[in-house]
């Protein structure tokens, strides 16, 4: 037995749809559903089911739906069509011999059955008979038209009778007039009479035994989602980190090893000109560390120089004057900047022959700040740098514009600012098409020669350097509100899993 | 950076025409300012303590300008307004000159030893024929307010006192006595105070609070007498009711008093400088002598001019010295080239404080010729780019653990101490922990010293994922080093965690084979690696092991004792595994 599968859960009987298919292939102009039901002497939904089943396998027939008027039995009807008319029943109850009328009356037809047998002249009321009015058949035999009529338009043949008939019919309430939507049933492009099983899916067996070859498959549904692949996904800040490394590395930028979160604030303050009576240098604003509490072993000879220049000048700066401490010097914090790093290896870089280097770092730095929706106590930091012979502004702007032209940013703009360390600084901002304004993208600058020369940095070397937060352009990346959601125990998930790969310049 | 608030038609007024907000946003973006807001002071009111305390408040329009913090000279209207006229080449740079009194002597101002011990330092001056009006008089007073906030570090470098000359007679003296010993008339009081009244009065004053750290547990206190005996303020607190100006004072005595005495002159000259401009005799200020407890005498203000020779090493866009020159009077640096080769004169005015290299004078060149209009070039540095191997090593982990099943968390460096011991079931001492000083909040009591308590709260905070969760994390921790030049080191760290209905320590163990063989270490001991029970009171018992790669313990790994699991405040059997990335290097 070969079973046609359907969209839904039902089956069609493929002994019908092979009898509609046959039905089919005779007519040229086509059918209608409802004269194959009444011809097959089916219900109608049979044949609506089939058509519907061979709809969903393509293109073997086509129905177009119609609607239109028809006849159709009441309850009382179909009733009667069984059982025959009241007043037939009436008769074939009343014996030879008589009925008395109490017995009739008790009867489910017997009241409206009497009133009708009687003016059809059946039937005879004896009411002077001795024990109680009696009741007497008057003909041999009847014709039970009504019931006759009934069964013609049960069986679909409602234009053997005429209008008249029908008329009284419905005014006796056994038959009404509805409206019957059926389908017009013509071949198909692919028209066959026979029809074939079709397979949900392709099996190992199938493929061994070769039956794919004559099997037909059930279709997809590709309106549905798949099912999601059981995987692990990769952090999205650290996705755009990956991709700032790639854009550094592309450009000829090595890493600096910045896995040193714990600094002294010689390195991350006055290595950079940075004076001690500054306000990042609060407690308001840097984590300060109570142990350990104090560095030690500073390169002697450069922290004299450090001192020299923060307090009295030199290498053509009149310093700030002030009573630099080696106390303040030593306080351990949580670096604030990897520029602290930078002046690492700067001064890493002029302890040996000068050569020109292009150093990188993304890490994490801390702040003691207030915490809103877009500021943490720590925060990674993108940073470049890169030391030649005569480099200047117009070069730092020029390296800056090849930066973010691979971020996909290329309208640019540099605003005067200021840093304890840079000189000059500048402030980048970008055209933002969304905002449509100006929005700053990073900070940019040449390291002060306070900074460089006390380092014994050859004094016709300038050093250019810019940073940027990577929380900032990873929020707009992937539109994230509130920095909770990204960095943090508090992350969403979910979002996580969400998250795209990361193209920076699309 | 500080932020000035001015009058915006004032502003427009002094600047001789009317700007729309996107023209003077363009201004300001080119001279390195940033027009932060546009507001009026009944919208600051409104916003700040409701509406119904800013009706009636004026609606006149005010900027509010943000200023780089080395710019003394932009902290008020008239240096602002000094600054973009000159830069707009539609005024002449003023030369500041300090004079001799007309008739008689100079005011004196006697600093005595005793203030040795809590404020030694002090300047003065004085603004003759000056004439206040209403805006005059509240820049006045907003300008010390600013200086104040900014290189006076809150009053405590610097403090500055201003008086009617014409209320008080000099010489005056600068001196320090015991708060007890103090008593005068402060500012907007009734009634004479002692230092010591004085110091509790303030203790609730919103604004004067701040201030009283400054000398509160020194013996004795700054305060400056005239030659009467009246008080003409206590710094850094505040100054005497009696000396106060008004909108009618003619004559104006400066005092500043500092611990740094380089502040206290550049405050000094600032004030000067901004002011001088409203007395009869325009930018001219009358010098007042201060006699130091040695006899040394020093005449102030400054208002020194240092005249620079410098060569212009590289001008934007190859301009001519001449040209360079001529862009730094712009800037009020008067500059001429000297015909010396590429050498230019520079004049230092008295309100650039900030100027102190060369590189700071050809900044200015670069601001005035404008750093968008200089042309984008490239440096023709050839390097070779390293990874750092760490991160490298690190990269190239991370992209496999996800490929195995787990997703990448990311979490705090810092955290309370509970986290990394309490909640573990070890004791904080046991941890090598760096202990931060000054946390804000116990969130950021110590530097992290084991992922794990990160990927936990994790897990805590996506309860309503569906299970199994399992993540991962590579990331640094800190513990003290006592080899280091800082006392610590971060250590880079490999933890992963699996929380599901049932613990799972195959999983995680399975986890643990994974990565060594993407570690290209094998299972074996001795040269390769294997795992043996330990006791870790964070793990359950029975359920924990070592790990160990050649013979040497890199980490652990188990299933979670379920004390640890509820501190977390989590539910379910949970196993996890850390262990150390930089011995895989």
């Amino acid at each position: 037995e070969t079973i046609f599968p359907l969209n839904g859960s039902s089956m069609a009987d493929t002994g019908v749809v092979e009898a509609l298919l046959r039905r089919v292939e005779k007519v040229d102009d086509g059918v209608d559903s409802l004269e194959v039901a009444t011809s097959l002497e089916l219900d109608h939904q049979v044949i609506v089911g089939a058509v519907k089943s061979l709809q969903a396998v393509g293109d073997v027939i086509s129905a177009e739906l119609r609607s239109s008027k028809h006849w159709e039995l009441t309850d009382e009807g179909r009733e009667i069509a069984e059982h025959g008319s009241h007043e037939a029943r009436v008769f074939g109850s009343i014996p030879v011999e008589g009925l008395p009328q109490s017995e009739l009356m008790k009867l489910s037809f017997g009241k409206i059955g009497f009133s009708k047998a009687m003016s059809n002249k059946w039937i005879r009321l004896d009411k002077a008979h001795e024990g109680g009015p009696r009741i007497f058949r008057t003909v041999e035999s009847i014709e039970d038209q009504v019931r006759e009529k009934l069964l013609l338009l049960q069986k679909g043949n409602a234009s053997q009778l005429e209008e008249k008939e029908k008329n009284e019919l419905k005014k006796r309430k056994l038959l009404s007039e509805v409206t019957v939507k059926t389908y017009w049933i013509m071949k198909g492009n692919s028209f066959s009479t026979t029809v074939t099983k079709q397979e949900t899916e392709l099996t190992a067996e199938m493929i061994t035994n070769g039956s794919w070859k004559e099997k037909k498959f059930k279709p997809y549904n590709f309106e549905a989602m798949g099912v999601a692949p059981d995987c692990g996904h990769l952090h999205p800040l650290m996705k755009v980190r990956t991709q700032f490394r790639q854009i550094f590395l592309e450009m000829g930028f090595t890493e600096m090893p910045t896995n040193n979160f714990i600094e002294s604030s010689f390195w991350n303050f006055d290595s950079l000109f940075q004076p001690q009576q500054h306000p990042a240098r609060d407690q308001h604003d840097t984590f300060f560390l109570s142990d350990p509490a104090l560095a030690h072993d500073f390169p002697q000879d450069y922290l004299e120089r450090v001192k020299k220049v923060h307090s009295e000048g030199g290498f053509g700066s009149q310093g700030y004057k002030y009573d630099w401490k080696i106390e303040e010097a030593k306080k351990n914090i949580l670096r604030t900047h990897t520029t602290a790093v930078s002046a690492r290896m700067l001064y890493k870089l002029a302890q040996q022959k000068f050569t020109p280097v292009k150093y990188f770092s993304i890490d994490r730095v801390f702040r003691n700040e207030t915490l809103d929706a877009t500021h943490l106590a720590e925060f990674h930091q993108i940073e470049g740098v890169v030391a030649d012979y005569g480099l200047t502004l117009g070069d730092l702007m020029g390296v800056l514009h090849q930066f973010f032209t691979k971020l996909g940013i290329t309208k640019l703009r540099f605003k005067p600012a200021y840093n304890p360390y840079t000189e000059p600084s500048m402030e980048v901002f970008s055209y933002h098409e969304g905002l449509k304004k100006w929005v700053e993208v990073g900070n940019s600058g040449i390291f002060r020669p306070e900074m460089l020369l006390p380092m014994g940095l050859p004094e016709d070397v300038s050093v250019i350097a810019w940073g940027l937060s990577l929380e900032r352009p990873t929020m707009i990346k992937y539109g994230i509100n509130n920095i909770r959601e990204l960095v943090g125990h508090k992350v969403n998930l979910q979002m996580v899993y969400d998250s795209p790969i990361c193209r920076l310049d699309s | 950076m500080p932020t000035v608030g001015v009058k915006r038609d004032l502003l427009f007024k002094a600047l001789g025409r009317t700007y729309t907000d996107e023209e003077f946003d363009e201004l300001c973006f080119e001279f390195g300012l940033e027009l932060d807001e546009i507001t009026s002071e009944k919208e600051i009111i409104s916003r700040e303590q409701g509406d119904s305390k800013a009706s009636g408040a004026s609606d006149i329009i005010l900027y509010k300008i943000d200023v780089p913090a080395n710019r003394y000279d932009l902290l008020c209207l008239e240096g602002l307004v000094r600054g973009l006229q000159v830069f707009k080449n539609k005024l002449e740079a003023p030369r500041y000159r300090r004079v001799s009194p007309v008739n008689g002597e100079p005011q004196k101002l006697i600093i005595t030893k005793e203030t040795a011990a809590v404020r030694p330092f002090a300047v003065a001056a004085v603004l003759r024929n000056i004439t206040f009006t209403q805006e005059r008089y509240d820049s006045f007073i907003e300008l010390q307010e600013k200086l104040h906030q900014n290189i006076c570090r809150k009053r405590s470098l610097v403090a500055i006192g201003t008086h009617d000359l014409d209320t008080i007679s000099g010489p005056f003296t600068y001196t320090a006595k015991a708060p007890g010993d103090i008593c005068f008339r402060p500012l907007n009081q009734t009634k004479e105070y002692t230092a010591t009244q004085l110091m509790s009065l303030y203790k609730t004053d919103s604004h004067l609070r701040h201030y009283l750290h400054i000398i509160e547990d020194k013996p004795v206190y700054p305060v400056i007498y005239d030659s009467n005996g009246i008080v003409l303020s206590m710094p850094p607190i505040i100054n005497g009711d009696h000396s106060k100006i008004t909108l009618k004072t003619k004559n104006v005595f400066i005092e500043c008093t500092a611990t740094d005495v380089t502040k206290a002159k550049i405050v000094l000259d600032m004030m000067v400088t901004m002011f001088s401009e409203y007395c009869s005799q325009p930018f001219t200020v009358e010098e007042a002598e201060v006699v130091y407890p040695d006899g040394k005498t020093c005449v102030y203000p400054t208002l020194a001019v240092s005249v620079q020779h410098c060569f212009v090493l590289c001008p934007p866009d190859s301009e001519s010295t001449e040209k360079i020159a001529q862009l730094l009077t712009r800037m009020c640096l008067r500059s001429r080239a000297t015909g010396v080769g590429d050498e230019i004169e520079v004049e230092i005015p008295p309100t650039r404080s900030d100027v102190i290299h060369a590189c700071d004078i050809m900044e200015d060149a670069a601001v005035a010729y404008g750093f968008n209009n200089i042309t984008r070039t490239t440096p023709r540095t050839y390097t070779v780019a390293h990874q750092f191997p760490l991160n490298k090593l690190t990269e190239l982990l991370r992209q496999d653990l996800a490929a195995a099943g787990f997703t990448e968390a990311l979490n705090f460096a810092l955290c309370s101490q509970e986290d990394i011991a309490d909640k573990l079931g070890k004791k904080i001492s046991e941890t090598k922990a760096a202990h931060i000083s000054n946390p804000k909040t116990a969130e950021f009591q110590v530097a992290r010293t084991t992922l794990l308590p990160g990927l936990l709260k994790t897990i805590a905070a996506n309860r309503k994922m569906p299970l199994p969760l399992k993540l991962f994390e590579i990331s640094d921790v800190v513990l003290q080093d006592e080899t280091k030049d800082v006392g610590a080191r971060n250590s880079r760290r490999f933890c992963a965690v699996y929380y599901n209905k049932s613990p799972g320590f195959e999983v995680i163990h399975g986890l643990l084979d994974r990565t060594m063989q993407l570690l290209d270490v094998k299972s074996a001991r001795g040269e390769g690696y294997h795992i043996q029970a330990a006791d870790d009171p964070t793990f359950f018992p029975g359920r924990c092991a070592e790990i160990f790669v050649q013979g040497k313990s890199v980490g652990r790994l188990g299933v979670l004792h379920p004390d640890v699991i509820n501190r977390f405040e989590l539910t379910m059997p949970c196993s996890a595994l850390e262990m150390d990335v930089e011995p895989f290097l």
